[in-house]
């Protein structure tokens, strides 16, 4: 099972480590760019890495996934991250406090990084939409089976606030420990509707459909993107977030289900 | 006792380890093993929030968690009883093609992680499962996030434990009183019932004991078809998980009372039954 411990963050420290000494021969001029980012920014950040590969010849980049709060304790741990991008503010934060930003990149473009893409809710159903469900109130109805996330987890907490917004008291008929275990359950039908990011919802493809409802504006996950202190390669790490950040970036985003700023 | 005791010595002259003193290659492991299995108990205890015990554990939640871990590990193992026993005998007291296939066949869960035995579960149980998609269709029943689905997915992965205890006592029971008694005109119904169970009772025991406390610590299978819900389906493992994920400290204290409670009732039994060892 998942354990979040200080043990398993040094091992993947460890491990990063190890992976990093291992690629190194294999860029032809030694530069290469480290990101980590959010594990919800595979997709997105694997094809971007593609598209800054052909633009800078020579250059590899070095992708490392996993849950924001894990990677910001890694970077804080001394991990060799050139870029840095989060599924929240709060996890930026902690690096802003901690290893700190690059000086010259945040002078210019900010302080707690750029947000560059933003996540909402949406009620997701499985493609027969058995309960016929069309609105946020429809969750609340005794007779829906509903998915949720436990509110311990940061998927929960923004299901919270927008049923807070919305006035409702939906009582759910389980609490899944991640957004993709609620997806799971509405995908295999299990449930007759849940709440999971849009950028889900893409994913699902035919499996599940996506309802937009007003009160997800009430919880809006942005992710913000900065330039880390211990960058080997500020001026890559620079372009890296200018191409998330240009018209292709944002494409990819919005692709992906991203609202991009 | 003393001359026997002093034979062993006279004969045991010969070997290079002498009696009464354990050699250090064997102590050595011996207690990093020991350390290794009890260090991380000892842990917990340590970094346990003392002073707010007895309140953090009197909590609704807490006390709904852990009264639905009971009942249900109860009941998974009554339903283990009357399902496994008897399944137990047929693996052991008779022969019919494939019986060794079954046999393997009925210890997979011994070996699958639970978490596959839920997914299994679901895909079969499930309302859009093999059998669920009818139970949900004819009956209206759905089984996944109700306590009933606990007991399942806590059987599902408890029950070999008392089928595999359950055969080797059968195996090792002296069979003739069975054949003395079918000779003097029982049936195999009564053979079973009045000659076979009484004598392995205490590996009936052992295995049901067993059993409980490996359906106490159900969480794979329980999470992946049960489901998460307070009072419902959040049993204590499940409740330990959800608060690691926000509240470490109260992880600490509802694995404490897990872990309190379960060696209390192992202790208890053990009491109880002497038999059970």
């Amino acid at each position: 099972m998942r354990e979040r411990s200080a043990v398993r963050a040094h091992a993947l420290v460890a491990a990063a480590a190890l992976l990093l000494s291992a690629t190194s021969c294999g860029a032809e001029d030694g530069r290469r760019l480290t990101v980590f980012a959010a594990a919800s920014l595979t997709d997105v950040f694997t094809e971007l890495a593609g598209k800054f590969e052909e633009q800078n010849p020579g250059t590899e980049v070095v992708l490392n996934f996993a849950g924001s709060s894990e990677l910001a304790a890694q970077i804080n741990t001394g991990a060799p991250a050139d870029v840095f991008a989060a599924a929240d503010t709060a996890t930026m934060a902690q690096v802003v406090a901690g290893e700190g930003l690059d000086t010259d990149w945040a002078a210019e473009h900010g302080e707690n990084g750029v947000v560059f893409a933003a996540n909402t809710l949406r009620i997701a159903v499985p493609p027969d939409n058995p309960a016929e469900v069309g609105e946020l109130a429809d969750l609340a109805d005794e007779d829906t089976l509903v998915a949720l996330c436990a509110e311990e987890v940061p998927c929960g907490a923004a299901t919270a606030a927008a049923t807070r917004a919305a006035g409702l008291d939906i009582v759910p008929d389980t609490y899944e420990e991640d957004v993709r275990a609620v997806l799971t359950k509405v995908e295999l039908g299990e449930v007759d509707a849940g709440l999971v990011y849009a950028t889900d919802v893409v994913a699902a493809g035919e499996r599940a459909i996506g309802i937009e409802f007003a009160q997800a504006a009430e919880a809006v996950n942005d992710y913000p993107v900065a330039v880390v202190s211990t960058a080997d390669e500020p001026a890559l790490a620079a372009a890296w977030v200018d191409l998330v950040r240009s018209g292709s970036g944002a494409e990819v985003l919005a692709a992906a289900g991203f609202e991009v700023p | 006792m003393r001359g026997r005791a002093a034979g062993a010595r006279h004969r045991d002259r010969g070997l290079r380890v002498r009696p009464g003193r354990a050699p250090w290659i064997l102590l050595l492991p011996a207690f990093a093993g020991a350390a290794f299995l009890v260090l991380p108990l000892a842990g917990l205890l340590v970094r346990a929030p003392w002073p707010d015990m007895a309140r953090r554990v009197t909590e609704p939640e807490v006390l709904s968690a852990l009264w639905l871990s009971l009942w249900t590990a109860t009941a998974a193992t009554v339903l283990s009883l009357l399902l496994g026993v008897p399944l137990a005998w047929l693996l052991a007291r008779t022969e019919f093609p494939g019986r060794r296939i079954v046999r393997a066949l009925v210890t997979v869960p011994l070996v699958v992680p639970p978490v596959v035995g839920g997914v299994a579960l679901l895909f079969v149980l499930g309302r859009n499962g093999l059998l669920g998609q009818y139970l949900h269709a004819w009956f209206g029943i759905g089984i996944p996030f109700t306590p009933a689905a606990v007991v399942l997915a806590q059987t599902f992965v408890a029950m070999p434990f008392l089928v595999v205890g359950v055969e080797g006592a059968l195996r090792a029971a002296d069979r003739r009183y069975e054949e003395a008694a079918a000779t003097l005109g029982a049936g195999r119904a009564t053979v079973f019932a009045r000659v076979t169970l009484p004598a392995v009772l205490p590996g009936v025991g052992a295995g049901a004991v067993l059993c409980w406390a490996r359906a106490l610590g159900e969480f794979g299978a329980t999470v992946t078809f049960a489901g998460n819900f307070p009072g419902t389906t959040r049993t204590m493992p499940l409740a330990v998980y959800t608060a690691m994920q926000s509240d470490p400290e109260a992880a600490l204290v509802l694995s404490l009372l897990l872990l309190g409670v379960s060696l209390a009732v192992l202790a208890a039994l053990r009491e109880k039954w002497a038999f059970v060892r």
